[in-house]
């Protein structure tokens, strides 16, 4: 590795040979090691690991940062939370609800928000914290699906960034329950609702997660012990698995000069990426902070106690259970009548199908592409989605499914503030997100090739330099130059594709594939699917068409220039060439 | 030209001039490191320098601000309030928010202008590991596969399987004391005590006695509703008597308090409307459910439960705040919008001696969410109950 | 700094004398007498000042009512049947002060849902109106100011009724209004109005007559006394200082996610982007060093 001097002496006046600090910091270590054999554990993973720097990198830390204070405030609020659904006079400090009954958890959870110095502040940080936690790990997903980065060798770090994807939604459905509110027991309602429509089993789900008939007096205590001691666990587990994959794997970076699949480049973990990764925390940290202290959320002194007779208008779940809550708001009135049993497909589809499908398909992409592709190599460039059509079309489906029913779940919302009717708006939906990702998926496809053309005009013409010449005949052109090397290198540095033919594996074979019919069939819809993913894509040129390209174009300006400098007009925008 | 050719390994030993034949364009390799206006320009790194250690002095500020604020602003029954705003909530927000905001971006700042800032090259090794090593492991699990001689002694493997198994059991039936069995619970409501025959000791003597007929209560108010105090166009939230009055209907206070209270509630609570008599067009067979103009249906939502009282008085179209469903209220409740599978069960209705409104009886099917065992071909199961 | 003041949480401007309390109910009780002989419908023997107001009130109607609401209130149906404008007999003076009070009355525009906005009577033309509504039909009268309005209770009293207040309030009114008072989403473009802001009187006058399709909550369904409680509690709710910070308008979780979204993830990525920005550069050479 790198000597530290190196680095330093590029550091500007701060020099190289240590301090008193680096001395004492030095018996430390040297302390430490003795006991403990820490500079043997550098080897398997450097001080001076290199992290590649990208925004876009920083994405899965804002969520893993948003778990350290998820952690840290719901510890503050386990000390002062009671969860209990023991019925108690309420007799604190809020005057419009005392005397109220209501919960031990919906009492203590006033207490932490009027009697406990800053206690509101921490309710209103950990959900906020809560909330951004799922936002920013669905922004990570999205980034690392759109830019090629679940590839071999990654692909088992994407399950389970799928799977702590819902872990985290669940997490953040029970502890929308913990209060005892009379929005988080209208959320439990529903959810119980769900449970019943299961087949077979509902009604003894619900009976025994609820401890006998709705709502009981069991579901606090155990949404409290799975929300602070089960899911969190697992969640630390997973996350802590997903960090050291990433180490493991080393990161993916954007391809560039001197960026190649063997190698990763960038600033090392130790100082800078310790710094601005340290940093971020302080940052996420404090922006959280900041929503806590402006922000109410989740006013739980407005909605009183949980009262199964009450409800209140926009009554919503939280952003990340807004779309199945969406789809359970636009599925037409289905529900089967047959052998003495009933199918609530009205629930059973956008709730008990819909998320898990959802996960699913979103599991197997990967697997679904490696099996069309046939590629099994270890990729560490990552693609610009322009590059991979028709995988960011499919996203682009899924992301309009996904945004057509979340808006879907805001709709009382939407028709108030924008003056439209709840069942137009509803109506509209029922075809809106069938109609809606198909056409998602089309234009994005095209969109994407169009960029690639783009892309590809810029390699082999040069770039619009916006500057106008008319020749002397009277014909306008704009003048492109060559771009930089670097960025001609950028664009071409990407995987020639091949479409994948099913006849061509049976004639290298010289007899049918083997396996039979099946394998048949499944080769031609791979060789379909194949041809759907990589047909149409623009293929970056050989280097003997870049070169005709760029001859071509030289001698073009050439001859525009020679024209310009023989005509009439010798004050044209190109006069100082 | 790079730094990065003090580094490590021949990290560009790829690329650098040399043309893969298919490839147009040669990879260039690392460009040139150029320095930041600090690393060349003391006066700047002195700026910048002082620029990071004021952030981190404002974000000591601001801890101590913190302090101050938590010290300073009351909360409880008398908060201190600025601009309308609860005073300790803003102020410990925006003064932890400064204080951890300004080290975070201190640095970070430190980080971009003043730590060395030269990339450095890391070669990557595939994921596999080392062929030698791959063989020796799966040589190692060969001899210790072998060891256990599972191969030829399918009878443990079986055996081993079968036991493995059933402690699948145990595992589901400890869970059995989670709850109690459902029964027929979710087919009654507590409306059903009304009107029940009960035994009950007095002066000695066992006599059998009926419980008076459940009146309608107005909800969070608690009192009776006389049919006559209502008005058309009228809607009232509204549960059974026996939850504010428990004795008149010989049930303990225990009964309707905590846990069984939420659960009456959760599936008594009941919706009335009186409406022009002429507007009502009765089901069949629930023509003298009605009191005058007066109906009465269950308020809970037969698609997930949410409680429903969005009625439009001119159309006696009830709408749930949850998912929308909308009701026929003068029409035996029928669906005319939404998710929701069937209609709101209807409670029979009618007034006692004294002209207060009463059920007839329980309702005549489940109130609530559809269930698995919910049996279409039983609704009206508690006929003449 | 002028900003900061105590709360409102316990309501000083109620905290008065148990006597203030007694002497205001003398006095409610007094003009409740009063502006009973003068508004009250039925009054056979109504006095001059009666008969002028309504004979002024007529006039205001004809020429700003009757077009939708017919000559003598009795209605306007339209070619197809359905109201024009509907019959106003039986509908009593507290819809009248109510919808004009307000503002809805006279619509804009033929519609379904008539908004609230700004009010062109003045007071004594609305008294006017009423008194004329009023001599048509039944229909509950203007209530006075005893029966809406919580100041006129003591501070104890105001206690109780803001907690029983908020209950019924929950029970009754969330529904459709929110628990904020921020109104909601109603069938077919209809909606829940926001109460926040309203005038004690005109929320008494709602319930009593049901506007729009808002449903009746009369005497006998909500009593006179909860009626007032229910508005006590909306005052707690406007005067209280919002605790945690701004309050997104009150719609519940869907203005949350939008401010996570945009705020806090925005917030973060603007962070998260300038961080790994790349720096300024410079062809500068540090001095004598390097090279």
């Amino acid at each position: 590795m790198m000597k530290s001097a190196d680095v330093a002496s590029t550091n500007g006046t701060e020099p190289a040979t240590p301090k008193k600090g680096a001395k004492t910091a030095g018996v430390v270590a040297t302390w430490a090691d003795d006991r403990l054999g820490l500079a043997k554990a550098t080897k398997g993973m450097s001080l001076r690991k290199v992290f590649p720097d990208h925004w876009s990198f920083m994405l899965g830390e804002i969520a893993l940062w948003s778990f350290v204070v998820l952690l840290l405030t719901g510890v503050f609020l386990t000390l002062f939370f009671d969860p209990s659904m023991a019925e108690v006079q309420y007799n604190g400090s809020y005057d419009p609800l005392r005397g109220v009954h209501m919960s031990r958890a919906m009492a203590s959870t006033l207490e932490i928000s009027f009697d406990v110095r800053g206690g509101l502040l921490m309710r209103q940080m950990h959900h906020w914290a809560a909330m951004i936690f799922i936002a920013a790990m669905m922004i990570h997903l999205l980034r690392v699906y759109l830019t090629g980065a679940f590839r071999k060798p990654r692909e088992i770090n994407w399950i389970i960034g799928c799977t702590l994807l819902l872990l985290g939604t669940i997490e953040g459905f029970t502890g929308y329950s913990l209060p005892d509110d009379l929005l988080s027991g209208t959320g439990v309602r529903a959810a119980d609702g769900f449970m019943k429509a299961s087949p077979v089993i509902g009604t003894y789900m619900s009976f025994f997660l609820f401890g006998g008939e709705f709502p009981g007096d069991q579901i606090i205590p155990r949404f409290y012990a799975i929300h602070i001691l089960l899911i969190p666990g697992i969640l630390l587990a997973l996350i802590t698995f997903h960090l050291i994959l990433v180490v493991y794997h080393k990161h993916t970076q954007w391809p560039g000069p001197g960026k190649t699949e063997e190698n990763v480049v960038g600033p090392p973990l130790m100082p800078i990426y310790m710094a601005k990764a340290g940093g971020f925390f302080f940052i996420v940290f404090g922006m959280t902070a900041l929503l806590g202290g402006l922000f109410t959320l989740n006013p739980v002194w407005k909605f009183g106690p949980y009262d199964p007779s009450k409800v209140t208008a926009g009554s919503q779940p939280d952003w990340y259970m807004g779309w199945p809550d969406g789809l359970l708001r636009i599925i037409p009135p289905w529900e089967t009548h047959i052998w003495g049993v009933t199918f609530s497909w009205n629930i059973i589809l956008p709730i008990l199908v819909m998320p898990p499908l959802m996960l699913t398909v979103l599991i197997v992409l990967p697997f679904i592409e490696s099996w069309i592709t046939g590629d099994k190599r270890e990729h560490h460039l990552l693609q610009r989605p322009r590059n991979a059509p028709t995988r960011t079309a499919v996203m682009a489906a899924l992301i309009t499914f996904y945004g057509l029913s979340w808006a879907a779940g805001g709709n009382d919302i939407i028709a108030i503030k924008m003056h439209l009717s709840i069942n137009q708006i509803t109506y509209f939906l029922r075809g809106a997100v069938i109609i809606g990702p198909i056409l998602a998926f089309i234009i994005t496809r095209r969109w994407c090739i169009s960029l690639q053309r783009h892309d590809e005009g810029k390699l082999l013409h040069g770039y619009e330099t916006g500057v106008i010449v008319r020749s002397p005949d009277g014909g306008y052109a704009e003048k492109h130059l060559p771009i930089s090397e670097a960025a001609a290198y950028t664009l071409t540095a990407r995987d020639r594709e091949e479409v994948y033919s099913s006849n061509g594996a049976a004639d290298e074979a010289g007899v049918a594939a083997p396996g039979g019919k099946k394998a048949e069939i499944a080769n031609k819809v791979r060789g379909k699917l194949s041809e759907l993913m990589y047909a149409d894509n623009v293929q970056k040129p050989t280097a003997e068409e870049l070169h005709d390209a760029q001859h071509h174009a030289d001698h073009e300006l050439h001859e525009l220039e020679n024209q310009i400098a023989s005509g009439p007009n010798q004050h044209g925008p190109t006069s100082d060439h | 030209m790079t730094d990065s050719h003090d580094s490590i390994e021949p990290a560009d030993s790829h690329g650098h001039g040399e043309l893969v034949p298919d490839e147009p364009i040669a990879n260039p390799g690392l460009p040139a490191h150029e320095p930041r206006p600090t690393d060349v320009d003391p006066a700047k790194e002195k700026r910048a320098e002082i620029q990071v250690a004021v952030l981190f002095a404002l974000s000591g500020i601001c801890s101590v601000l913190f302090v101050v604020s938590y010290f300073t602003f009351d909360v409880g029954d008398n908060w201190h309030v600025v601009g309308g705003l609860g005073a300790s909530t803003v102020a410990l927000g925006s003064t932890l928010a400064g204080a951890l905001l300004f080290v975070g971006v201190g640095i970070t700042h430190w980080a971009r202008k003043l730590m060395g800032d030269h990339e450095i090259v890391e070669m990557r090794h595939p994921a596999y590991s080392e062929e030698s090593d791959r063989q020796r492991a799966l040589e190692d699990i060969k001899v210790g596969f072998e060891e256990t001689g599972i191969a030829r002694r399918p009878l443990i493997v079986f055996s081993g399987v079968g036991a493995l198994g059933l402690l699948g059991l145990p595992a589901v039936v400890y869970l059995r004391d989670l709850g109690t069995l459902p029964g027929d619970k979710l087919e009654h409501t507590i409306w059903g005590q009304g009107g029940r025959k009960i035994t009950i000791v007095e002066d000695g003597e066992e006599k059998e006695i009926t419980v008076p007929k459940m009146r309608i209560s107005r909800d969070a108010i608690g009192t009776p509703i006389l049919a006559s105090d209502l008005e058309i166009g009228d809607l009232v939230n509204a549960q059974p008597e026996v939850l504010f009055n428990p004795t008149r209907y010989y049930m303990e206070h225990a009964d309707v308090e905590g846990a069984e209270l939420q659960t009456h509630k959760s599936k008594a609570s009941l919706i009335l409307l009186r409406m022009e008599p002429g507007d009502i067009k009765p089901g069949k067979g629930r023509e003298d459910w009605d009191v005058n103009g007066i109906v009465a249906y269950s308020k809970i939502c037969t698609h997930v439960g949410c409680p429903i009282s969005l009625n439009e008085r001119t159309t006696h179209h009830l709408l749930c705040p949850c998912h929308q469903s909308t009701f026929d209220m003068a029409d035996s409740g029928r669906v005319i919008f939404g998710p929701a599978g069937r209609p709101l069960p209807q409670l029979p209705i009618e007034v006692d001696e004294q002209g207060y409104l009463v059920a007839q009886s329980d309702f005549t099917e489940p109130v609530g969410p559809s269930y698995w065992e919910r049996d279409y071909e039983r609704d009206r199961f508690a006929e003449g109950d | 700094m002028r900003l900061l003041n105590r709360s409102a949480g316990r309501l000083s401007r109620h905290r008065r004398g148990p006597i203030a309390g007694l002497v205001v109910l003398l006095l409610g009780l007094l003009m409740t007498g009063g502006l009973y002989a003068v508004f009250a419908p039925a009054q056979a023997d109504s006095t001059d000042s009666q008969e002028e107001l309504v004979k002024d009130g007529r006039e205001l109607f004809l020429v700003g009512c009757a077009f939708c609401h017919g000559q003598n209130g009795e209605g306007v149906l339209t070619q197809d049947g359905t109201q024009y404008g509907p019959a106003l007999t039986d509908v009593g003076a507290a819809a009248v002060d109510f919808q004009v009070g307000t503002g809805r009355m006279p619509m804009a525009t033929p519609g379904s849902q008539a908004p609230r906005k700004e009010v062109v009577y003045t007071d004594a033309e609305i008294a006017a109106l009423s008194a004329y509504v009023a001599s048509l039909g039944t229909g509950p009268a203007i209530p006075d100011a005893e029966l809406y309005d919580p100041d006129t209770l003591s501070s104890e009293e105001y206690d109780e009724y803001v907690v029983r207040g908020g209950q019924i309030f929950l029970a009754n009114c969330t529904a459709c209004h929110n628990f904020e008072g921020s109104g909601g989403a109603m069938p077919r473009g209809g909606y829940a109005p926001k109460i926040r802001g309203v005038d004690p009187k005109h929320i008494y006058e709602a319930m009593l007559t049901g506007p729009q399709s808002m449903d009746t909550f009369s005497d006998g369904n909500i009593p006179p006394d909860d009626k007032k409680a229910v508005i006590a509690y909306l005052n707690t709710l406007e005067e209280q200082p919002s605790y945690g910070g701004f309050t997104l308008g009150g719609l519940g979780p869907v203005s949350e996610g939008m401010i996570a979204w945009f705020v806090g993830m925005g917030g973060m990525l603007a962070f998260a982007i300038w961080g790994a920005s790349h720096t300024t550069r410079t062809s500068r050479k540090k001095d004598g060093a390097d090279a």
